[in-house]
């Protein structure tokens, strides 16, 4: 792609792939976080939502900073990691996708957890009733009556990954090739003289990827929710 | 097949302490709302946990508090059919009959799948979503899911109050059905009088969390001690009817104990055995076989209790046979008329007042 020029396609690429791995491995977790704060009433459950919600208030820097005194290769959790299971996130793609994944956590439990509560517990109740288990419960009626609000929270999580930028360049850095993603990309772009016309085409993608997101979205949780009422 | 229930529990200002058994066929829980029948049947089904008591199916114990056994909802193999269906929307009418089955890992016979969906004329709904359906429909698949759920006990929270007239109309039949064919017992939660007095083999009056009255339909729904719980102007003894005759004036003909009865249309086959309620304020007493009067039918009976209310009312309980009638008189009327026990009577009733959903098998 000769229009993007090899950087510009380069930080595309690894900006979709990091968005999807953040929002695919943190997605099981954003539903089991949002089922416990819709459903479960336990002491410290406003720590947890806080905790949930901190990156969405924290300034983004702070979040990045956050993740490199934990992750980093001389912080206690990243040292273990790199030693006893050889992983590294720190400089590498995968710490950006860390940094995006936990930057869009709330965005995406926030949806699902309005779609859990849209839920008529009441219908759980009838399953338990019929003899199933709560785990079954979870998987036939829970699940399946959520997926619209999966498909939003995924596609608004997809999208704030994308555009994640200060959490990221302070946890992994711009390193063009490895670390470099959409936003940081405009950013060097734009610090560079003659920049501007290549950071104009990035932002022209940034708008295209997250304009197509939207309506996808809203078309498949659409056809969802009509099959899920049965109408 | 037989359960016993006793439940204590406090909630609020609100205390409830309730005790009964329920033999086969179907126990009414009836009572005003407030009067606690919805927490009895959440505590039975595992939804809600009373602060003591037990609930025992034959030998399965389903909670004992003082032995500090509590089954979990999904292990009680109990049938729930809720006031609102509460039906799976994303499930079609069909995969919400085998939910239950499937939950435990069992095959539904395709002769019992027949027989209950037969039962509940819901053969022509299977591939419809909830959506699709009436209200009507809707209550009968919620039954037929839960009869498919192999239950030993049925439990009906008023699964006709958010219906209105015309869909009570069309599922009390098969819930007639249902009593006559189920083998379990049915715990059937209701604060209207006329549905007891159609469905109920037992029934259990609640008032203010305690058991007021309890016991055979008949006996409950014709004792004038009961009324205050029942509701002065609900109250009403059942009778057993025979239907003998339509006529071509539209009138149908039952006989009962007390003699022939005329009612308008009853819509039901010849030979066939019915239960009519006569409301108690609908009666007429008279001393003698009245002569040159509108009303149609006048039932013969001998006076075995009067029983004096706050108001200027009395309830005069009648026998016929081994049946009753209830009639409220004024106690001016029941002094005029010189009224004691054991004297003969003859209770007046109007045809057209005995309303349609007062009469059924």
């Amino acid at each position: 792609m000769s229009w993007l020029g090899p950087d510009g396609w380069t930080a595309v690429l690894l900006s979709l792939k990091v968005s999807f791995w953040a929002v695919f491995l943190s997605l099981p977790f954003s539903i089991a976080i949002a089922w416990i704060l819709a459903r479960k009433d336990f002491v410290g459950k406003q720590v947890v939502n806080g905790l949930v919600h901190l990156p969405l208030i924290l300034p983004p820097v702070v979040t990045g900073y956050i993740l490199l005194m934990i992750l980093g290769r001389n912080a206690p959790v990243g040292a273990f990691l790199e030693q006893y299971l050889g992983i590294v996130v720190a400089f590498r793609w995968t710490g950006a996708a860390v940094a995006a994944a936990v930057m869009a956590f709330p965005l995406t439990v926030r949806a699902i957890r309005l779609a859990i509560e849209a839920v008529n517990p009441g219908l759980e109740d009838a399953a338990s009733t019929l003899g199933a288990s709560r785990v079954r419960v979870f998987f036939t009626i829970t699940l399946p009556l959520i997926v619209p609000g999966i498909i939003a929270g995924v596609v608004m999580g997809f999208a704030k990954a994308m555009g994640e930028f200060g959490a990221t360049i302070t946890f992994v850095s711009a390193i063009p090739g490895r670390t470099q993603t959409l936003p940081s990309a405009i950013y060097g772009q734009l610090q560079v003289p003659g920049g501007e016309d290549l950071a104009l085409r990035l932002v022209l993608v940034s708008v295209v990827v997250a304009m197509a997101a939207l309506v996808v979205s809203e078309v498949v949780s659409r056809r969802v929710a009509r099959r899920i009422a049965g109408q | 097949m037989s359960f016993s229930v006793s439940i204590r529990h406090r909630m609020g200002g609100f205390s409830l302490d309730v005790a009964f058994d329920a033999p086969k066929g179907v126990t009414a829980l009836f009572g005003r709302s407030g009067t606690g029948k919805t927490t009895v049947v959440n505590a039975v089904a595992g939804l809600l946990k009373p602060d003591a008591g037990y609930a025992r199916i034959d030998d399965v114990t389903l909670f004992d508090q003082a032995a500090g056994i509590w089954l979990p909802v999904h292990k009680r193999r109990l049938g729930y059919v809720f006031q609102d269906a509460r039906l799976f929307p994303h499930m079609t009418v069909e995969e919400n009959l085998a939910y239950g089955a499937k939950a435990q890992r069992r095959d539904m016979s395709k002769a019992q799948k027949d027989r209950v969906i037969d039962l509940l004329g819901i053969g022509d709904l299977l591939a419809r979503r909830p959506a699709r359906l009436s209200g009507g429909e809707k209550q009968r698949v919620a039954i037929g899911r839960a009869l498919l759920a192999d239950p030993k006990l049925l439990l009906l929270d008023e699964p006709l109050a958010a219906l209105d007239e015309a869909r009570k109309a069309e599922i009390l039949p098969f819930l007639e059905r249902l009593r006559d064919d189920a083998q379990i017992p049915i715990l059937y939660v209701s604060h209207s009088i006329a549905e007891v007095a159609r469905l109920a083999t037992t029934v259990v009056v609640l008032e203010g969390g305690r058991v007021a009255r309890a016991g055979a339909m008949a006996d409950v729904l014709s004792d004038p001690d009961a009324v205050s719980a029942l509701g002065v102007r609900d109250a009403g003894a059942v009778l057993a009817a025979k239907l003998v005759a339509h006529h071509a004036d539209g009138l149908s003909e039952l006989t009962t104990c007390g003699g022939a009865l005329l009612l308008p249309g009853v819509q039901a086959e010849i030979g066939i055995h019915m239960r009519v309620r006569i409301r108690a304020q609908d009666v007429i007493l008279s001393r003698s076989a009245p002569q040159g009067l509108s009303a149609l039918n006048v039932l013969k009976g001998k006076i075995v209790s009067m029983r004096q209310g706050a108001g200027p009312g009395v309830m005069v309980r009648i026998a016929c046979a081994d049946e009753h009638i209830l009639a409220r008189i004024t106690r001016r009327s029941a002094v005029a008329m010189g009224l004691q026990n054991g004297d003969e009577i003859f209770a007046i009733i109007k045809s057209v007042s005995v309303a349609q959903g007062d009469v059924g098998g």
